[in-house]
């Protein structure tokens, strides 16, 4: 490979953090996409019995977490529990209620999502007596479960869906606004640079994240909200990177042949300006999504990001930071996926820092 | 250099001018306002409130009295912290946000250039090597996991330092905020210590001295001073950031701050609070990048001639 995008990535190939970081990434995008589709779990399926399960292997409901199941729904299904038996997998229960069982009231035990549809076995005493036999599902909570019972896992990949889409929408709404900015400014140069970087400098030095918290304080938030709040911060970067570059593009013989052509301006910078920014405009952008996935939590957690049920890292993280004390795993999933996420997208920025630098070997 | 400064304060008030236009227009459009009770008032006396804050007046006349009283210095009353005035609430909170900002600032400055030094001058040693995933994974560590995570560590486990609270600034309140602040800005400092340090030591000026044999503590002191340039520009931002209040430290570790005297505020639609709060870090950041460049000129003679 001869072209200077070929060498780039030849030697982005032979880094090996920045191929770990690249596979982590491509691993977690997987799991967010297709995960939740393979958990078993529905993300707002809630098991009211098996509130902040720890983190585990075994299946549920465990023998622990049988009784009071079973002690619970007894109450609702306004029967005593005269019997109980485990068969492997069913159990046998003989209902009593002196009013007479309620066939009806069977159907609690299905929804419970602990047991599958009960089998009436015998009926005794002219319906007072009820022997029925339930099939106990097998159920997995890798990550255990929440404070209201859904399957952390499960919640923590669809949350992951919403932090890396408005990661990656943001970045490039950011991407689009600070290259067209960029470049228009550094090609034209003059007054007109002077005046549209006179601009960023001020909004630099507007304290934007107070802003943020402003217009999603004082607006209901909602997701399109946070993403034009998020991307009108973070464009200034990557308009300022893209300028320093056309500045010095656009002394080159090409984009002077490009103009004794007889091209036009706008025409010159999207066809001959603009590909030529692409490699200091990837390595910018690849270090601008953890920093937009960290704002979308930042606001998330502090209540202002994403509302329920819609739910990201950061409203996992905040969840899992107030019932700390009882359940530490359930700040631990979240959190580490969020910050995997973020050190491999450091890492693989840095990684095709290096690679793009002409200078290094 | 007066001069210098001078046009820099010059185009500062622009820039103050374009905070407090947005900022109160942006507030005053939303919906909601500071009386907005769970227990609806009473019409009248909603009306005199409104009177007696001026709210009833045109919105282009409250802005003119409000920038009319900002060039007193009067900041105006607080809406939702009754009987104080904004400048008040500020000077209370200041001191707080700025002690925990500077340690944070001192902590990540010596850490973070010190350990950025020692990489770039051993090229794949152990710290350098430390620091390519090192200083990644303080940089993706954000606050409101840390800062949990301590708390559980040093608080509840060991029983060490306390959960929160500020008590008049004792030390042992201040360790988990400061740390928790200082933490991501150690590996974005070495990073940028070490690339700058890095570049200035293959320089021609830095191999001719070292061929002619000057001891190598006095090249890296020259080094130094070149190599030094990136990381104050940007310590000054860095610095207008932590004093002006983390709003998530703050929040979690109830500290009363600016931080969270602007949540409060912007909850509470506490207009003037939170004009008093924005303008402050607005402020700041200002002159906090001024001093940056100053201190750039300092170490960079080309750069007073620009200027």
């Amino acid at each position: 490979m001869t072209s200077p995008a070929g060498r780039a990535l030849s030697r982005l190939g032979r880094t090996r953090t920045a191929m770990a970081a690249l596979i982590v990434l491509v691993l977690i995008g997987l799991a967010c996409l297709i995960g939740p589709g393979v958990t078993g779990h529905e993300p707002e399926r809630a098991y009211p019995d098996l509130r902040q399960l720890p983190a585990g292997l075994a299946a549920q409901p465990d023998p622990a977490h049988l009784g009071p199941a079973l002690e619970r729904l007894a109450f609702r299904m306004r029967v005593k529990l005269e019997a109980v038996a485990r068969e492997g997998d069913t159990l046998r229960l003989t209902l009593r209620s002196d009013a007479g069982v309620d066939r009806r009231s069977l159907a609690y035990l299905p929804r419970s999502g602990l047991f599958g549809p009960p089998d009436v076995l015998e009926e005794r005493d002219a319906g007072r007596s009820l022997a029925i036999a339930v099939p106990i599902r097998q159920l997995h909570f890798p990550l255990g479960t929440d404070v209201q019972g859904r399957d952390l896992l499960t919640r923590c990949l669809v949350a992951g869906r919403v932090s890396l889409a408005i990661g990656l929408a943001a970045s490039l709404v950011a991407l689009l606004i600070g290259v067209a900015y960029g470049a228009t400014a550094g090609f034209l140069g003059g007054a007109v640079d002077a005046v549209m970087m006179r601009l960023v400098d001020v909004l630099y030095a507007l304290p934007f994240v107070f802003f943020v918290i402003l217009l999603l304080v004082f607006f209901r938030p909602s997701l399109l909200l946070m993403l034009v709040a998020i991307a009108a911060v973070e464009w200034l970067d990557m308009a300022r990177v893209v300028r320093a570059v056309t500045l010095s593009l656009r002394e080159r013989d090409f984009v002077r042949a490009a103009r004794a052509l007889g091209l036009g301006t706008p025409r010159i910078i999207l066809r001959h300006i603009v590909p030529n920014t692409l490699g200091p405009v990837a390595v910018t952008a690849t270090l601008l999504v953890p920093q937009v996935i960290l704002l979308e939590s930042f606001l998330s957690f502090l209540g202002l990001g994403v509302q329920e049920p819609q739910t990201s890292w950061g409203v996992l993280i905040a969840e899992g930071a107030r019932s700390i004390e009882a359940a530490p795993h359930l700040l631990a999933g979240p959190a580490v996926l969020l910050i995997a996420t973020l050190v491999a997208l450091n890492l693989l920025g840095d990684g095709l820092a290096d690679a793009l630098d002409p200078r290094v070997g | 250099m007066i001069r210098f400064i001078l046009r820099r304060l010059a185009q500062a008030l622009p820039t103050l001018l374009a905070v407090v236009t947005v900022s109160f227009f942006l507030m005053r459009l939303a919906p909601g306002g500071p009386f907005d009770l769970e227990r609806p008032l009473a019409p009248a006396a909603l009306e005199n409130l409104r009177r007696v804050y001026g709210l009833d007046r045109p919105l282009i006349v409250q802005f003119g009295s409000y920038l009319a009283s900002l060039a007193r210095g009067d900041l105006g009353p607080s809406f939702s912290f009754r009987d104080q005035s904004v400048l008040d609430l500020i000077v209370r909170g200041l001191p707080v946000s700025a002690t925990l900002g500077a340690l944070a600032l001192g902590l990540a400055a010596l850490l973070g250039v010190g350990l950025g030094i020692a990489a770039a001058l051993r090229r794949g040693g152990a710290v350098d090597r430390l620091l390519g995933v090192g200083a990644a994974l303080t940089l993706s560590l954000p606050s409101f996991v840390v800062a949990p995570l301590l708390q559980i560590a040093f608080g509840l486990t060991l029983r060490w330092l306390p959960l929160g609270g500020w008590e008049g600034g004792s030390p042992s309140h201040l360790v988990l905020p400061v740390v928790t602040l200082a933490l991501p800005q150690v590996g974005a400092l070495a990073r940028l210590t070490r690339a700058s340090l890095g570049e200035v030591l293959r320089t021609q000026p830095i191999r001719t001295m070292r061929s002619l044999g000057l001891p190598p503590a006095r090249v890296t002191r020259h080094a130094l001073r070149g190599a030094l340039l990136p990381v104050v520009a940007y310590l000054g931002p860095l610095a207008a950031a932590l004093l002006t209040g983390s709003v998530v430290v703050e929040t979690i570790f109830g500290l009363p701050g600016i931080g969270r005297y602007f949540v409060e505020g912007a909850l509470n639609r506490d207009y003037t609070l939170v004009m008093g709060t924005v303008l402050l870090v607005a402020g700041l950041v200002i002159a906090l990048n001024l001093a940056a460049d100053l201190a750039c000129a300092w170490l960079d003679p080309r750069l007073r001639a620009d200027a």
